[in-house]
């Protein structure tokens, strides 16, 4: 392994991506999470959504700030790190993420301000407006940027005019085969991402014995949400494998593990070995269930890494584990939620001992399974940036390997700081929950309000 | 007849980019003054653009994004020739972005890092923005269609006068959008940063106008200035771009001192930074990457640039007019009041 400026970039890439996608994740959901709470508040006027609507949008804006800081950086590092590849793929994926920026980021970043600092400048139903134009812009902005990344991975509608790709039918370079799936999978992972930190941070305050009529809303709210997308997301996960198959076998083939082609059990437990060209297998299934799974039918034979000449197959132990790690979490979250439905149904909720302490080890669940099923998605697409076309190594920049060097640095110092603080800041808030009567919540008055404003600066005044 | 796509998306672009020098600016000028305030007077400073600067932020977005979009080799060839001071600034938001909430939930030490974040993100991303606009003017060094230049070809001292300039051009925006949106003592303090700030603009417009006649040749030869002599017709023909720049600076100057009016040193200033802009339209058009590659050389295929007007024909009316709505919604004198709940 060398450590030059085409490694570095991919570490540096790969590590700002994945920092990125950790907040959308969240803001995904929970913008959609905020506006259901506002509807609910104008429409039932019941105090509790109100609360519970001024303690998440706190940590909303905290999350939010903190996704489109890294992810300015993602849309300049494409021209840094990755100028061959933008100058390549211009054609095609620069009216995707133009169209991203014209009618999602400004929709979210315009009304944000709204939503933030509008509660007292603006009606009910404007509010309310602006609420949904930011939970809005951003599942419109997840779909233009998860077009693109569809199109790096399963390339349609193109062709190559002067070593440069040019689109020949817009509609197929935006909906390529992967681009469904990939869509609905992501939403419902941020949708299952929030759900579990909100059921989290209500489990939090049961474990204190401080639940209060706004935390078992929250508890509820979740355990339905999750018991639904749980499930379905096994689905629509199962789909995704076998598009996936259909169009990138050599990734299919890395996740599972398999070398030899031929009818293929599951690999449960394992570790795959690039040099040795095997997997040292710790537990699986008969051969023929990994075909069955896969294809459909125990019989289908199917290719292994080795069908592939060394050039053109990804690593195998990232994608393996990633997705393994994934699958995993993606069953916990079931159990989870049916485990919860069952407390609910049987009314033994508020008072189970063992079930809020479960969900607090499950609250990180969603970011780590969505980090993992990226890990998954993209380091199976290597050693190509567009799949079967580029090469991610003739994709790189003409930089120096110094100035990578520093900025990897920098990066790694810089993102720790501000997620180090931000994970403080909001963990802060989600100890302290959220408040039940309108004096308290003013007392823990919002972020930018004059009386907390005026609380610090006496503060820090000597 | 056909459009000439290329052009338009220049246009395009440079609209994008003037915009954001115009919103941003008054934000990250802003953050730069934040040293000279007090601690009260900065909650009132944030307050006044805490609301509105992440759409600013997103033009800038638009600019790099648009960039790559409709013309992907100057986007390939620029990016790498800025590397350092670009991904400083990213760096530099990255603070100054997060402090816009951080510094509220901060307690006394947590508050005052996130304050110093705040000033050091702004005064950092601005003087990077003067480096990346200056190594753009210097020229960048191109074989084959690519970067081939050093990584610090982007700082000589005249990308260090350019940074120095922009840096006080962005507070003097700042500085007036706080006459606009202050009052009392905040906004004759603001007024007294308006009136020096535009008096130090002059003489940096000065001065780069200068530096760029003298590093790059080409331009001067656009301007009618060369070795041989000077071309009076060509001068004077262009000159209204200066004198309006210096006009108007000299303009928000007066209007600083003499506290009649709350807009016009903002708007005044941005009509200076409007004829700085042309004049380095006139300095480098048609090149994206000066006089190495034209905007046709760089375009993306025609298909791409027609799609995405499509786009920004509907899309960009629409979001003017919800910006000028915000705008609207937060008219007024700024208070650290603004809030939910
Ligand atoms: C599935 C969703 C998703 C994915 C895969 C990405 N993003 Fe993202 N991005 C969002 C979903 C999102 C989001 C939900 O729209 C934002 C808004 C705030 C936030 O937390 O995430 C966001 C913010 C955001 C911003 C700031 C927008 C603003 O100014 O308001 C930029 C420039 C990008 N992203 C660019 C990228 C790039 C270049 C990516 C790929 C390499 C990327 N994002 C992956
Ligand atoms: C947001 C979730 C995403 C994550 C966590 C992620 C993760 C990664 C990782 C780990 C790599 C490195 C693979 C390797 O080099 O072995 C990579 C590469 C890459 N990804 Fe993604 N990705 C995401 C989304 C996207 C999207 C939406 C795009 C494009 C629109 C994209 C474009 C790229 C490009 C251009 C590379 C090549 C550079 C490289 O190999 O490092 N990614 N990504
Ligand atoms: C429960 C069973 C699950 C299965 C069978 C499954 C399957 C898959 C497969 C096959 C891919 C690769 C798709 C491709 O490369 O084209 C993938 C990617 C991904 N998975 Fe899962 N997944 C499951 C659960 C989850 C869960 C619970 C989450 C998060 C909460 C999640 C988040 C993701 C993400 C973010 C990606 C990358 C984006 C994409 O390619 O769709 N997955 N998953």
């Amino acid at each position: 392994m060398v450590f030059d400026h085409f490694l570095l970039s991919r570490l540096q890439f790969a590590f700002t991506v994945a920092f990125h996608i950790i907040f959308p994740a969240f803001t995904i959901g929970l913008g959609s999470y905020l506006a259901v709470l506002e509807g609910l508040w104008l429409t039932t006027r019941r105090t509790v959504f109100k609360n519970l609507y001024f303690f998440w949008i706190k940590i909303f804006a905290l999350a939010f700030g903190m996704g489109v800081v890294s992810g300015v950086v993602m849309s300049y590092q494409f021209g840094t790190n990755w100028s061959v590849f933008a100058v390549k793929t211009g054609s095609v994926l620069g009216p995707l993420l133009g169209y991203e920026v014209l009618t999602a980021f400004f929709l979210e970043a315009s009304f944000l301000g709204v939503m933030l600092f509008g509660w007292n400048r603006v009606g009910p139903a404007l509010h309310f407006t602006a609420t949904f134009a930011v939970a809005f812009g951003t599942l419109i902005s997840a779909s233009w940027i998860l077009a693109a990344n569809s199109w790096m991975q399963t390339p349609a509608g193109f062709a190559i005019e002067n070593g440069r790709f040019i689109a020949v039918d817009w509609i197929k370079v935006i909906f390529t085969p992967s681009f469904p799936t990939r869509l609905a999978h992501m939403v419902t992972a941020a949708y299952l991402t929030t759900a579990l930190t909100v059921l989290g941070a209500a489990g939090l305050q049961q474990v204190r014995n401080k639940a209060t009529p706004e935390t078992k809303v929250m508890m509820r709210m979740a355990i339905g949400l999750i018991a639904l997308l749980a499930p379905l997301q096994l689905v629509i996960g199962h789909e995704s494998g076998k598009v996936a198959h259909e169009y990138q076998p050599a990734k299919v083939a890395a996740m599972e593990g398999w070398w030899e082609s031929g009818r293929q059990p599951t690999i449960l437990l394992g570790w795959p070995d690039d040099r040795s060209e095997s997997t040292k297998v710790l537990l699986q299934t008969p051969v023929g269930f990994g075909s069955w799974v896969v294809a459909g039918d125990a019989s289908t034979p199917l290719k292994g890494l080795k069908a592939w000449p060394k050039a053109d197959r990804p690593p195998s132990l990232i994608p393996f584990w990633a997705f393994r790690i994934m699958v995993g979490l993606g069953l916990a979250m079931i159990g989870v939620g049916f485990y919860g439905a069952f407390l609910w149904v049987r009314r033994k909720l508020d008072a189970a001992r063992v079930y809020p302490w479960l969900t607090l080890a499950t609250a990180p669940a969603g970011f780590l399974a969505v980090v993992c099923g990226w890990m998954a998605t993209e380091v199976g697409r290597q050693p190509f940036v567009v799949y079967g076309w580029l090469r991610t190594r003739d994709a790189i920049s003409p930089v120096a390997d110094g100035a990578v060097a520093t900025s990897l640095v920098g990066v790694l110092v810089v993102y720790s700081l501000v997620f180090s603080a931000g994970a403080l800041y909001i963990g802060r808030l989600l100890f302290a929950g959220p408040s039940s009567s309108e004096q308290a919540r003013d007392a823990v008055a919002a972020p930018g309000n004059a009386l907390q404003l005026a609380a610090a600066a006496e503060e820090i005044a000597p | 007849m056909s459009l000439d796509l290329p052009l338009i998306w220049a246009a395009i672009l440079a609209v994008a980019v003037l915009l954001y020098v115009l919103l941003d600016g008054f934000d990250l000028g802003i953050g730069v003054l934040f040293p000279f305030a007090t601690p009260e007077e900065r909650d009132v400073m944030t307050a006044a653009i805490a609301p509105v600067w992440d759409a600013n932020e997103t033009w800038l977005v638009l600019g790099g994004g648009g960039l790559f979009a409709a013309f992907p080799l100057a986007y390939a060839v620029i990016m790498p020739a800025c590397y350092a001071p670009i991904m400083l600034m990213l760096g530099a938001l990255i603070f100054r972005g997060v402090a816009f909430e951080f510094r509220a939930h901060g307690r006394n030490r947590g508050k005052r890092w996130w304050t110093f974040a705040f000033s050091a993100g702004s005064l950092i991303a601005v003087l990077a923005q003067g480096f990346v606009l200056g190594a753009f003017v210097q020229g960048i060094h191109v074989k084959n269609q690519a970067f081939a230049g050093g990584p610090l070809d982007w700082l000589t001292p005249f990308t260090c006068l350019t940074a120095v300039s922009l840096t006080l051009g962005y507070a003097l925006l700042g500085s007036a959008w706080m006459v606009a949106k202050s009052e009392g003592d905040l906004q004759i303090k603001a007024r007294g940063w308006a009136v020096r700030l535009s008096l130090a603009v002059v003489v940096c417009m000065a001065l780069v106008s200068l530096a760029t006649l003298v590093v790059n040749p080409a331009v001067g030869a656009r301007w009618g200035v060369g070795l041989t002599g000077i071309n009076w017709y060509r001068l004077v023909s262009l000159s209204p771009a200066p004198l309006v720049g210096g006009g108007a600076l000299f303009g928000a100057f007066l209007t600083a001192r003499s506290g009649r009016s709350d807009s016009l040193p903002y708007l005044l200033a941005a009509l200076a930074f409007m004829a700085g802009y042309a004049g380095l339209a006139i300095s480098i058009a048609p090149f994206v990457v000066p006089y190495q590659l034209t905007l046709w050389q760089c375009a993306a295929k025609d298909n791409a640039l027609a799609l995405m007007l499509v786009g920004v024909a509907i899309m960009l009316p629409v979001i003017l007019s919800y910006t000028a709505f915000v705008y609207w919604i937060f008219r007024g004198k700024a208070k650290p009041d603004h809030a939910y709940g």
